[in-house]
């Protein structure tokens, strides 16, 4: 379920999506960015090189780093039979620590969702029952915590009705309802901002908090999103296209960011 | 100071069936795999076995010996789902208690300062507290009346960690980007055994690494086991990275019976450490 693609002139589709993830983190300000895979890591990159350059950024590893290492790029380099690092640390941050920026809730995270619903409850722990799954996937991992302690997007880079569903196997990263129904104090933390998928983005800024379609990619139409979603979207008043990429930020994509066109990987043309 | 150094097999004469065990590293990161593999070569059965898991967890599972898994995940890191995981999971054949990967931290704090559980809001509104009614929340006592998720200690009856240096008396030196959970790992166990690529003399320490990666001490330490490439198949930077040829490997080996019998007779069926040493010593050869 790609839709048809239209060829957009001198952006393609993974391109398009690199910007929307881009765009959840404007106005973040000082605050760590730590997009997980490989168009997130893209876009977030590309955020803190154009709009927001004081974003926190991590390898992927142990390390805040000014440096941009390309997606897939592992920062050790052998030199002489040992590992040493290749890249500008500015702070020290193991995953002892990771725990602790996040209770701290100075992070936005962009999360895959292997099912996501309605009011943004994400699942990537399973497949069927949690006690006997009939898949199981990654687990609960980070979702619990991000999702109740910090501000968390999700990216799905193959939208259909088996991802966008009407209600998830496993709540794994909170939702809007279930975050409701903790009452106001235990879901003072808990924000969803946006979904991005590869055809289109889409916002929880409905009165009750339910999945709208912000903007549709450029070649997709609102029909075909409808289409693959297992639930009824909320329409932004104003929906319109996903913004192209600006000529910059296409030269940042290609050429510095990710040169080995990682970007297709998650996103074909 | 004491000398704690052993082998491998004294280390499993020390565990028994039934325990409660904790594997350091993280997914497939600075595992103490020559340790598994021993665990492998016993006829140990019954075990809980808590861990930011990777291998370690998939081997035991293979191997039938994981009555219960508590872990944050379980993942070989750049395959992302451990096949031999997946199908005991999928199978039903064991039980788990499956956390958000700060709470399993939390469990492990609260095991080392020895507090029944530590509150947090990780897991609130999540699936998670319904899946595993065993975890339980607790109400402040303060004015804010908050309810929080009151994670329960993770009390280890051993922990397993792997360190890049260590000396003879258990203190431990870590030469990578990140300690992992492995110093409450230690501290959360009656007992820890270590092993390392090295054992060298205290002095030398600083011949490696500032003092910032000492931070295993040997007050939580009771054994000491030199194992040069003992992490193998998983990484220990910067000693060496992760055998990624030997990874896939071993996943596609999980695809069929056959297929797995075959890998187990190539590379889990030795006699000793030095035997599987050896026999990848000759691949790299090869």
């Amino acid at each position: 379920m790609g839709g048809s693609v239209e060829a957009v002139p001198g952006a393609t589709r993974a391109e398009v999506c690199v910007v929307a993830v881009a765009e959840c983190f404007r106005g973040d300000g000082e605050r760590l960015c730590n997009p997980i895979g490989t168009i997130p890591m893209i876009g977030g990159r590309l955020a803190r090189e154009t709009f927001e350059p004081s974003l926190v950024m991590t390898d992927g590893f142990a390390m805040f780093t000014s440096s941009c290492l390309p997606p897939g790029v592992n920062p050790y380099r052998n030199v002489d039979g040992r590992l040493e690092l290749d890249e500008v640390v500015e702070s020290w941050n193991p995953y002892p620590q990771m725990f602790t920026v996040l209770w701290n809730g100075k992070r936005h995270v962009m999360m895959g969702a292997s099912q996501i619903d309605r009011y943004g409850n994400q699942n990537i722990a399973c497949i069927g029952d949690w006690h006997r799954p009939r898949a199981q996937l990654l687990g609960f991992r980070g979702a619990p915590g991000n999702t109740i302690n910090h501000t968390t997007s999700y990216w799905v880079p193959n939208h259909n009705p088996k991802s966008f569903v009407e209600k998830v196997d496993v709540v794994s990263g909170v939702g809007y309802d279930r975050a409701a129904a903790l009452g106001p104090r235990a879901a003072r933390f808990h924000e969803i901002r946006r979904v991005v998928s590869n055809l289109g983005v889409f916002d929880f800024e409905t009165p009750d908090h339910r999945m709208r379609v912000r903007s549709v990619h450029p070649g997709v139409s609102l029909e075909e999103v409808q289409e693959a979603t297992g639930f009824e979207l909320a329409v932004a008043e104003d929906l319109d296209e996903t913004r192209l990429p600006t000529m910059e930020e296409l030269r940042l994509i290609r050429d510095v960011i990710d040169p080995a066109g990682l970007r297709t990987t998650e996103v074909k043309n | 100071m004491p000398d704690k150094r052993m082998t491998e097999e004294d280390v499993i004469a020390e565990l028994r069936d039934g325990m409660t065990i904790g594997i350091g590293g993280w997914g497939s990161r600075r595992k103490p795999m020559s340790l598994v593999r021993a665990i492998l070569r016993s006829p140990l059965r019954d075990l809980t076995v808590v861990s930011y898991g990777g291998p370690d967890i998939g081997l035991l599972c293979a191997a039938g010996k994981v009555r219960k898994a508590i872990y944050g995940f379980v993942s070989l890191d750049s395959i992302p789902l451990e096949p031999h995981f997946r199908a005991a999971r999928q199978a039903g054949a064991l039980e788990a208690m499956e956390l958000d990967e700060g709470m399993l931290l939390l469990g492990l704090q609260a095991a080392a300062w020895r507090v029944p559980f530590l509150p947090t809001r990780a897991g609130l509104g999540s699936d998670l507290l319904t899946a595993m009614p065993e975890i339980r929340t607790v109400r402040s006592p303060y004015e804010d009346g908050e309810e929080l998720v009151a994670m329960p200690a993770i009390q280890l009856d051993v922990a397993l960690i792997h360190m890049n240096r260590a000396d003879q008396a258990g203190n431990g030196q870590f030469l990578g980007p990140d300690l992992y959970m492995d110093d409450w790992f230690s501290l959360a166990a009656d007992r820890t055994f270590l092993s390392c690529e090295q054992v060298v003399p205290t002095e030398d320490f600083a011949r490696f690494g500032s003092f910032h990666t000492l931070r295993i001490s040997r007050l939580n330490v009771d054994g000491v086991v030199e194992a040069p490439n003992g992490a193998h198949f998983t990484e220990c930077p910067p000693d060496y990275g992760r055998d990624e040829a030997f990874q896939k490997q071993y996943v596609a080996a999980a695809s069929s019976e056959e297929t797995w019998s075959a890998f187990a007779r190539e590379w889990l069926e030795f006699e000793s450490e030095v035997e599987y040493q050896k026999a990848l010593a000759a691949r790299r050869q090869g």
